[in-house]
């Protein structure tokens, strides 16, 4: 079946950044968003270790280490940028002051329970600053495949994996639909269009909502 | 009284078996590696510093700063929100085999328990971890209709840090990014010890430009051309 690249399920969710906004992007997968930014809209990007107002990467050769984002990748400065120390950047953070934060997720579950960080038992642990930027962002968005690699869905009625944060998901851009979670419920804002809603249901443990007609999840080759 | 060392090794000298051990750097930005490296030669030469508890946003990469010394055996326990890198070697080898101990902080709770600590407040209240195994076994209280895990203070013995400018009342500036925890480390420390690219008469620094005021430096030494953690490791440091 066709579904969304990861570059079109981040320029999908590019498109919903709010003019002005201040906005965390994951490591990995997330940090995609910046390049599908639509133009004339303007975002001010903030990473956990003291940055706001980062550029794009600075060409190879040109790296200065100590001007890296949160994945530790060499990243430059736009004009109006500044610098602060961690417990600022959290301030920042829990504060509320950031509009959205968007991550990656194993499983998200209807009520907005995150699973992101941990496998379970018998790996090394690691949180980084997931467990801070799900309770701070006005909108926490997750970009993720509709499905695990062997095909079981990772929209569930719960969440099977540690909770990385409680009822904190917003919205949920996958590589079959976009989904808000209102209520503690999904509700299907596009899907495919080459999709009945039975078929994507069957590929979601919990029940998707529909107010209306869902749109289409039209988005350009990439 | 100065507090401006000539030597990495006289500064370092109250650094003791078992004491808790800030150590300034996200990633290898703000890194002391001077400082680091010396106190692992002390460990290789004499056995002492060990069993040490090390405080850092990671638990090193490749095998130069933390990572060096996790190899040499004298940390017993990492605190860390991250202990993963591009080579995370050292530390996953010596958890998976039992030989070093882990306490995992969410990042943001990691920079404000150390604060906390060298701001005088012993716990506070926050939203992260909520629900999460993170948060078990801590008090929790309900606040305007939401929920907030209590977190305690960190303090340590020592913070090792990597500054721009010092002067010699101890005001620091940072470079970049390079900033992150440091400023807090130097706080929340009995001893801070600070490596400085270079060390400036007092006045020198803008009042203005002051990052980390002198009352929370203890020892100063000039490290001029620091090296970069990072970029020695894409150099292929070993």
């Amino acid at each position: 079946m066709k579904k969304l690249s990861n570059a079109q399920i981040a320029w999908r969710a590019a498109q919903d950044l709010p003019d002005g906004a201040y906005v965390n992007l994951g490591i990995g997968f997330p940090e995609m968003i910046a390049k599908f930014k639509p133009e004339g809209r303007e975002v001010v990007y903030h990473t956990e270790n003291g940055i706001l107002d980062f550029g794009e990467a600075p060409p190879a050769g040109e790296e200065d280490w100590d001007l890296i984002n949160a994945g530790k990748k060499a990243v430059t400065l736009n004009p109006g940028a500044s610098f602060f120390h961690h417990a600022d950047s959290f301030a920042m953070v829990r504060g509320g002051h950031l509009d959205v934060a968007v991550l990656g997720a194993y499983e998200v579950a209807e009520n907005g329970d995150l699973a992101n960080w941990s496998t379970g038992p018998g790996s090394v642990p690691a949180v980084g600053g997931a467990m801070d930027l799900v309770h701070g962002a006005k909108q926490v968005w997750v970009v993720t495949d509709h499905v695990t690699k062997d095909g079981k869905p990772k929209l569930l009625r719960q969440c099977r994996l540690p909770l990385t944060g409680v009822g904190c998901v917003t919205t949920v851009f996958t590589s079959l639909a976009v989904i808000d979670i209102v209520d503690g419920h999904f509700l299907l804002r596009e899907k495919l269009p080459g999709m009945s809603l039975d078929e994507l249901q069957a590929l979601t443990e919990a029940t998707l909502r529909v107010n209306g007609t869902p749109k289409d999840l039209i988005v350009p080759e990439l | 009284m100065s507090r401006v060392y000539s030597s990495i090794e006289d500064a370092l000298d109250c650094i003791r078996d078992g004491m808790s051990v800030m150590i300034g750097g996200f990633g290898g930005a703000g890194a002391p590696i001077e400082l680091i490296h010396a106190l692992v030669d002390r460990y290789k030469a004499t056995g002492s510093p060990g069993n040490l508890t090390v405080i850092n946003n990671n638990a090193g990469n490749g095998a130069v700063g933390i990572a060096a010394m996790i190899y040499a055996g004298m940390v017993a326990k990492m605190v860390c929100s991250f202990p993963r890198s591009t080579d995370p070697k050292a530390f996953t080898d010596a958890y998976l085999a039992g030989k070093i101990g882990l306490e995992l902080v969410p990042q943001g709770t990691l920079a404000e328990r150390i604060r906390a600590g060298g701001a005088g407040i012993p716990a506070f209240y926050t939203p992260t971890s909520y629900g999460t195994q993170i948060a078990e076994g801590k008090p929790q209280a309900e606040f305007d209709g939401r929920m907030y895990v209590q977190e305690r203070w960190l303090k340590a013995d020592v913070a090792l840090i990597k500054a721009d400018l010092a002067d010699r009342k101890g005001n620091l500036t940072f470079r970049k990014a390079a900033r992150n925890f440091s400023p807090l480390m130097a706080m929340a420390a009995k001893t801070t010890i600070v490596q400085a690219s270079r060390v400036v008469e007092p006045g020198d620094i803008d009042p203005e430009h002051v990052v980390t005021p002198g009352i929370f430096v203890n020892r100063i030494v000039e490290v001029a051309n620091p090296q970069q953690e990072e970029a020695l490791l894409r150099g292929g440091a070993k």
